[in-house]
């Protein structure tokens, strides 16, 4: 046998996301199973599976149903963007309609097998030439004869059959938990040779669509859940983890944080294809941070913010407040300001419409305000999974990306979110209050400046209608970061100079 | 008593599907009295006709006429459940059972 032959080609499926952690798609010419709970998008993808095939790589399909009728199909599809009625009239897709119809169960006399549901498949082959089919699902046709047998028998032959034909099959099936046995039926047994799990996990009160594939007879696939979302026209959209290589570029150009202090503060401004996080508890003036970065940028520039904790008109207004004309640069088209409640979706639709609406205005400067205000709306996992995607996304684009923290506390303190993304971010930037004889002041220091030289300082700053402006350090108060600040007095300076001058 | 109107689908020429067709002719022999008729379709000749009729399993007998229409899958060895797919006197049938068990 030479390699060629023991190579398992596979099939592309179109699904975005899905070929990435499949390692190139289905296995090509074989038969997958499906296994899901119910509500677990199993329809979706099996439809998804045939669509994809037709409107990007001219491949005609056909879809077996056992369960919903081809018209509730169609209906129910038409609001995903997908018009089953105008491939099928095009000869590209074709159905085999073996849902229970509204006649009596037939009476059942002696032997039977399923050998005219076989030559319907063979003929709806054959009609349109398909070299993808969907068989949805397996379970439901065990319902609609009464000898369990004789049909597990015969979907064993049909899974033959369809392995002998040159067609790329997916197979249904539903399972009653999300960690149990493969599927109900043991249908896995017949088509066991490749297995792809989905699950619709409830965590938290929170709805989570996951797809693992389980095996792949003879050849490679990523392994573990990665998380998917459904949306409109493009269908499931599955978020690979593992596509975020750790190649991202990094260039020395430098831009301008807003604040010219602040830029020499990091030894010259942040660096491009960067993300740098300012983290400070609420009214520490992050928001003004994000708006001077924005308004910083040059006319070849463009600027996105993403606003989740305050409405456009307050944005504005306060940019105002500032002296920025945020109204004026949307436009002219410098900058986009897209404010939305986190709650209005799932945590995996943000990162698909961030990424989208990024690809669309194609900015130099992205910022995030709030990424705490995100966390409210998912797992810790989910907003972990999704903290890498947008970073690693941005990072891949020749931008410059400035999200905010709010801490919890209003003294010192990290919060989830910080332990979360500090290691993904290559800069981080500390807003902290400072309490000093009855008196709040407020401190910056960069804590971290990957790839560059920072001022290790806790510089006070204070915020006016002309924005911030970064004045001296703090010499004589210790504690500032952990929220105990301590006053001490100039001898106690002194000798603790002296102490590390000795050591030297 | 109307015209019967029955369609049988196989699928080749198994002896399953000769089975089904004996068992029918000999049921339709005896309890209709020459008044019907027998269209018999081999799936994979006419495979279209399978789909338009969302046929399953083979072999399957229709009840075309008269109403209503009824289904019935397998070789047609279970005479009694035949006969009450052609809602050939069921009752009478019970009935007859019920006095030959006292």
């Amino acid at each position: 046998m030479t390699n060629t032959e023991l190579y398992v080609e596979k099939l592309p499926t179109g699904i975005t996301g899905f070929d990435h952690i499949s390692k190139g798609g289905l296995p090509k010419n074989r038969t997958t199973l499906l296994s899901g709970t119910s509500g677990s998008a199993k329809t979706v993808f099996a439809v998804q599976f045939l669509a994809e095939g037709i409107r990007q790589f001219e491949q005609s399909g056909v879809f077996v149903t056992f369960e919903e009728s081809p018209q509730d199909i169609k209906r129910n599809f038409l609001s995903l963007g997908f018009d089953i009625e105008k491939w099928e009239r095009a000869g590209k897709w074709a159905f085999v309609d073996a849902s229970p119809q509204p006649v009596d169960a037939p009476y059942e006399s002696g032997v039977y097998d399923l050998g005219a549901l076989l030559a319907r498949i063979e003929f709806a082959i054959r009609k349109v030439d398909a070299q993808r089919i969907s068989i949805d699902s397996l379970g439901a046709i065990f319902n609609q004869l009464s000898d369990k047998s004789i049909v597990r028998r015969e979907l064993y032959r049909i899974a033959s059959v369809l392995k002998t034909i040159r067609v790329t099959a997916l197979m249904t099936a539903e399972r009653i938990t999300e960690y149990g046995n493969i599927a109900r039926f043991d249908v896995e047994e017949f088509v066991a040779d490749n297995v792809i799990i989905l699950r619709n996990v409830l965590e938290e009160e929170k709805r989570r669509r996951t797809i693992e594939i389980l095996k792949f007879r003879g050849t490679d696939h990523q392994k573990g859940e990665f998380p998917f979302t459904i949306i409109s026209n493009d269908g499931i959209v599955i978020i690979p983890l593992s596509a975020i290589e750790l190649k991202q570029r990094s260039s020395d150009v430098r831009v301008s944080s807003g604040n010219e202090e602040l830029d020499k503060m990091c030894g010259g401004g942040f660096f491009r294809d960067s993300i740098i996080l300012v983290s400070g508890a609420t009214g520490t003036g992050k928001t003004l941070m994000v708006t001077e970065f924005i308004a910083s940028a040059n006319k070849n520039e463009r600027c996105l913010l993403f606003a989740f904790e305050e409405s456009r008109e307050q944005l504005f207004r306060n940019a105002k407040g500032w002296g920025i004309d945020f109204e004026r640069l949307e436009q002219e088209e410098r900058i986009k300001v897209i404010c939305e409640y986190p709650e209005v979706k799932g945590l995996e639709d943000h990162l698909i419409t961030i990424k989208e609406t990024i690809n669309a205005f194609k900015p130099t400067r992205v910022a995030i305000d709030s990424l705490s205000a995100l966390e409210r709306v998912s797992t810790q996992k989910g907003f972990r999974e999704f903290v890498i995607g947008i970073t690693s996304f941005i990072k891949h684009q020749e931008m410059v990306g400035l999200f905010t923290s709010t801490t919890p506390s209003l003294m010192g303190g990290t919060s989830v979110t910080e332990t979360h993304i500090s290691t993904l971010t290559d800069s981080i930037i500390l807003l902290r209050y400072v309490e000093v004889y009855g008196e709040m002041k407020r401190c910056l220091t960069v804590l971290k400046m990957r790839g560059s030289m920072h001022d290790k300082d806790i510089r006070e700053f204070k915020i006016d209608s002309r924005g911030m402006h970064i004045g001296k350090p703090f010499r004589n108060i210790t504690g500032i970061l952990s929220g105990k600040p301590a006053i001490l007095q100039p001898y106690e300076l002194e000798r603790l100079d002296k102490l590390f001058s000795n050591e030297q | 008593m109307g015209k019967y109107l029955l369609k049988l689908y196989v699928t080749g020429k198994t002896p399953r599907s000769e089975r089904a067709i004996a068992n029918l002719k000999a049921i339709c022999e005896e309890e209709l009295n020459n008044q019907y008729e027998l269209i018999i379709i081999d799936v994979l000749e006419r495979p279209q006709l399978a789909e338009e009729e969302k046929i399953l399993a083979t072999p399957t007998l229709i009840k075309q006429l008269p109403p209503p229409l009824r289904r019935i899958i397998g070789d047609l060895s279970d005479k009694e459940k035949v006969l009450l797919g052609l809602d050939l006197l069921p009752f009478e049938l019970f009935e007859r059972k019920e006095e030959s068990s006292k």
